[in-house]
């Protein structure tokens, strides 16, 4: 095996700051001549890159290599889960790398804060609608170095000037066009050549894009097809046992009694594990395990959180709602304003506990030794599960090797650790690598939920109906303060006031302030779309009340206070005309309208429902028009504006988690209903193309839909949903 | 207990339980992890296969029930003539998201294909809501399964 480096002025520094990287001065690069496996990474994991490979003094750097036969690896710095990034940022760099997105073949990044950090969240992971945005020019710069350099390299070797010649799909041409070496040819002699600043590489002007902006295909697609994809649930290793886990059913309990002796009765199954927050069955495989589990009937301690109860908890909200939170934004005088108003409009909204539900079900498989720990999960959050297994395990963090995988749906749920902290926990009374798998009562009832907010809301109109003021209190939980706390400053979560604190909207006096209230017996944690899903839900909710107030038009009543966002103005516009806004809909239907500004994207639907005469709601049809400003593949946008539409309107229609006794009161699909096929609208996407900077995509429609669809609910019914899940007993016909 | 299963053609010898579910069997014991489990309660159809031809949840099908029944997986499914041309309609119209369902989605609607050739869209949505897709893919599997059946 060869390897050369390559690297600039720069990368010798491991330290450089994570700005310096992301803005080129520290871009790392590194052309492999390993003739490395050149199976897809899917299929194949043991051809992962591990952190040594990347960061090891004999290895390449950075995000591309490039073997002898010409094979191009991408090292993806985000994982995939569904929202094409393995797709989109393949295109960042094979666009200016000048090669086909077929000629590469993608890897799964180690965690590595100084190489692979999201510069829109600060750390190496993979949320926020952020991919696109993080890498969209230090992904290109790192495809237009590579390509100088093997035309470089080409160049000299020709002895002409780099400047007449040319790269397309991965081959160097010279001026006439008779002379070519193909970039396995040049790899080793362009790893020679020094590395020009990054500011000096000029990137293609976007009209000249081949790829980026076109319907490529996705490059996960054929393995997802044909069972071949390998997610962490499906790791298969020498000697591997797994186990089915039984976690306490309250927060804090601790397994009391279990019958030790009729689980190892069962055959297949080699080991009970105690660890008194969790109990493990480790068998052969898992159908012995759930069996084993099941026979060991075990009995729980409920420990401090044995009576919480839903109820009490949004008592509680009301309370501590009442006074006073962190305020998140002021301005003019909204006391004043009230007072002088000509109408005033009050409402209270609830949004519930959500869990992620998603079709992989929590699962992580470690090989604890004495002097290291191997992990095989799918994880949205490498660097901060590397970090808690460190310190669980009391190992440095280069002994903790992290094979990231596929993960089959995320949805916020894998950027939390817990699954891997409670894996590593048994494996240490386990010989062997040790694959646990929670079954899917235990991945919904010891869920990290979006957290119960209770919003209180104040407005005042002029005579004119336009809001002269405008107070919005949230109350709840902060995921922030327990996940960045840094980033929780003066008791105010910036995650939990995002699209409230700035709707879109021209108001002159408004005030938005915070209140921290956390639930006990209940972990919260990120769920797609995170702040501006609850957000988005109750600010676009209450300006459709105000609407009604001054008995305008929601559509025509928004319109007249965007006039300074012309983006905002164009999407809401484009929404209301593909929807045919305003056309007549019969009796008990009706049109609800939205619109948001969050991720660096605008977006607005427009929902139509039909409310039958027993309350149960039908939507029919979803307008999207979504502005995420200079985009990568339009195709993988419409998938995530359905799939983000659905996963939002599956919450708004059916998603709730509920607590009695300190215990989840779902347990599977038939009690956290997930929509399936019958239910489902058909949703259109309409794109609006421009040359702003991208914006993000996966979580757009997810945060705007709920809006829409209650907003067209009173347009059905002239009921307003205030709490969700939608409550179709109150929708009945009198 | 030992049982020789008939899986893909291929004839496989385990020894487990009676009641040991097939889905378990297929993943754990003989390493096929193309069919998933997603539920346990054959509540979500991720973990779908073939039994003589007809779709059965697998999560839920004791191995002992199986006897000598023809079992056939998404690994093999691309053999027959429907299950490749549902693989090629998936890929052409970019069903897949995260994919984790897709092997379920796709073995229940080769059954329902080889049952209804030309399904109408309920048609359609009767044989596929037993299987779940939290991606949302809805929309792109019934444009599927129609573009598939040239309907």
């Amino acid at each position: 095996m060869s390897e050369l480096i390559l690297k600039d002025q720069g990368a010798g520094q491991t330290a450089v700051s994570r700005r310096a990287f992301l803005q080129g001065t520290g871009l790392l690069l590194g052309f492999a001549l390993t003739g490395a496996s050149t199976e897809s990474v899917f299929a194949a994991p043991a051809s992962q890159v591990v952190e040594n490979e990347v960061t090891g003094t004999f290895a390449p750097n950075g995000f591309i290599r490039i073997n002898p036969s010409a094979a191009v690896t991408l090292v993806i710095p985000m994982i995939e889960m569904g929202q094409g990034v393995y797709t989109s940022l393949s295109m960042l760099l094979a666009e200016e790398l000048e090669v086909k997105l077929d000629q590469i073949q993608v890897q799964h990044a180690p965690p590595n804060h100084a190489l692979y950090v999201n510069s829109i969240i600060g750390i190496q992971n993979t949320g926020g609608s952020a991919s696109v945005r993080a890498f969209w020019t230090p992904l290109r710069q790192a495809g237009a170095i590579g390509r100088n350099l093997l035309i470089a390299a080409a160049a000299k070797r020709w002895n002409v000037d780099p400047a007449t010649c040319c790269a397309k799909d991965g081959v160097v041409f010279d001026a006439s066009g008779s002379k070519h070496l193909s970039y396995g040819e040049l790899a080793k002699s362009a790893a020679k050549l020094p590395v020009p600043p990054t500011a000096n590489v000029k990137l293609k002007d976007p009209k000249d894009f081949t790829l980026i902006g076109t319907r490529a295909k996705r490059v996960d697609s054929a393995t997802k097809v044909d069972g071949r994809a390998l997610y962490g649930i499906d790791t298969r290793l020498p000697g591997l046992k797994v186990a089915a886990v039984a976690i306490s059913p309250v927060l804090g309990g601790k397994a009391r009694s279990l019958d030790e002796k009729a689980a190892l009765a069962v055959k297949g199954v080699r080991q009970v594990v105690n660890i008194d927050e969790a109990v493990a069955v480790v068998a052969d495989h898992m159908g012995a395990a759930k069996k084993g589990l099941e026979a060991a009937a075990i009995t729980w301690d409920d420990g401090p959180n044995g009576k919480v109860s839903n109820a009490d908890i949004v008592k509680q909200l009301e309370e501590e709602s009442k006074n006073p939170g962190a305020v998140a934004r002021n301005v003019g005088d909204v006391g004043k304003a009230l007072a002088e108003a000509a109408q005033r409009v009050d409402a209270i909204y609830q949004v519930p506990f959500l869990a992620h539900a998603a079709m992989e079900p929590m699962n992580c498989t470690v090989h604890l030794q004495k002097d290291r720990c191997h992990i095989w999960v799918g994880t949205q959050a490498p660097t901060i599960t590397q970090s808690q297994v460190a310190e669980l395990t009391g190992l440095p963090k280069d002994a903790i090797k992290i094979y990231n995988h596929l993960i089959g749906g995320g949805f916020g749920r894998r950027l939390e650790a817990d699954g891997t902290i409670l894996a590593v926990k048994i494996a240490k009374q386990v010989d062997g690598p040790l694959k646990v798998i929670w079954s899917r009562e235990e991945d919904i009832q010891h869920d990290m939920y979006r957290p119960y907010y209770l919003d209180r809301l104040s407005a005042g109109l002029d005579a004119a109906g336009k809001p002269v003021a405008w107070t919005h209190r949230i109350a709840g939980s902060s995921v922030m303060a327990r996940y960045y706390p840094p980033y929780f400053k003066d008791g105010l979560d910036p995650d939990a006031i995002e699209a409230a604190a700035e709707p879109p909207y021209a108001l002159s006096n408004i005030l938005v302030d915070y209140v921290q209230v956390e639930p006990p017996g209940v972990r919260t944690s990120w769920w797609r779309g995170v702040g501006p899903t609850h957000n988005v839900f109750v600010v676009e909710s209450f300006m459709d009340e105000l609407a009604h107030a001054a008995r305008q038009d929601p559509f025509a009543y928004r319109k007249g206070l965007l006039g300074h966002s012309p983006r905002a103005l164009a999407v809401l516009s484009l929404a209301a005309e593909k929807a045919g806004w305003g056309s007549p809909l019969p009796e008990r239907h009706g049109r609800g309208i939205s619109v948001q500004f969050a991720y660096g994207s605008y977006t607005s639907q427009v929902a139509e429902v039909e409310v039958a005469a027993d309350g149960s709601v039908k939507v029919k049809r979803i307008v999207c028009a979504i502005d995420c400003g200079m985009y990568v593949n339009p195709d993988t946008i419409e998938a995530q504006v359905q799939g983000g539409t659905l996963f939002g309107l599956t919450a708004a229609l059916h998603g709730s988690i509920t607590f009695k006794d300190g215990r989840v009161e779902q347990g599977n699909f038939d009690t956290y209903l997930p929509m399936r096929i019958d239910e489902v609208p058909v949703v259109e996407t309409h794109l609006i193309k421009n040359a702003e900077a991208p914006g993000g995509v996966g979580e757009a429609p997810t945060a705007i839909v709920s809006a829409a669809v209650t907003n067209a609910i009173f347009a059905a019914t002239g009921k307003r949903v205030r709490r969700l899940p939608i409550d179709t007993e109150l929708l009945k016909q009198a | 207990m030992a049982f020789t299963l008939k899986i893909n053609g291929t004839p496989h010898e385990v020894d487990v339980d009676g009641d040991t579910p097939l889905l378990w069997v297929l993943r754990d014991v003989l390493g096929m992890t193309g069919t998933k489990f997603g539920c346990g309660q054959a509540l979500c159809g991720a973990c779908t296969v073939h039994v003589d031809g007809h779709a059965v949840r697998s999560c839920q099908t004791p191995v002992d029930s199986v006897g000598d029944g023809a079992v056939t997986t998404i690994e093999a499914i691309g053999r027959t003539p429907m299950g490749a041309a549902l693989q090629k309609a998936w890929l052409e119209l970019e069903v897949v998201q995260c994919g984790y369902c897709q092997s379920g989605q796709i073995m229940s609607a080769t059954a329902l294909l080889k049952d209804t050739p030309k399904p109408t869209d309920n048609e359609i949505d009767a044989a596929m809501s037993g299987n779940v897709c939290r991606c949302g893919t809805y929309q792109r599997i019934r444009a599927a399964i129609k573009h598939a059946a040239g309907v």
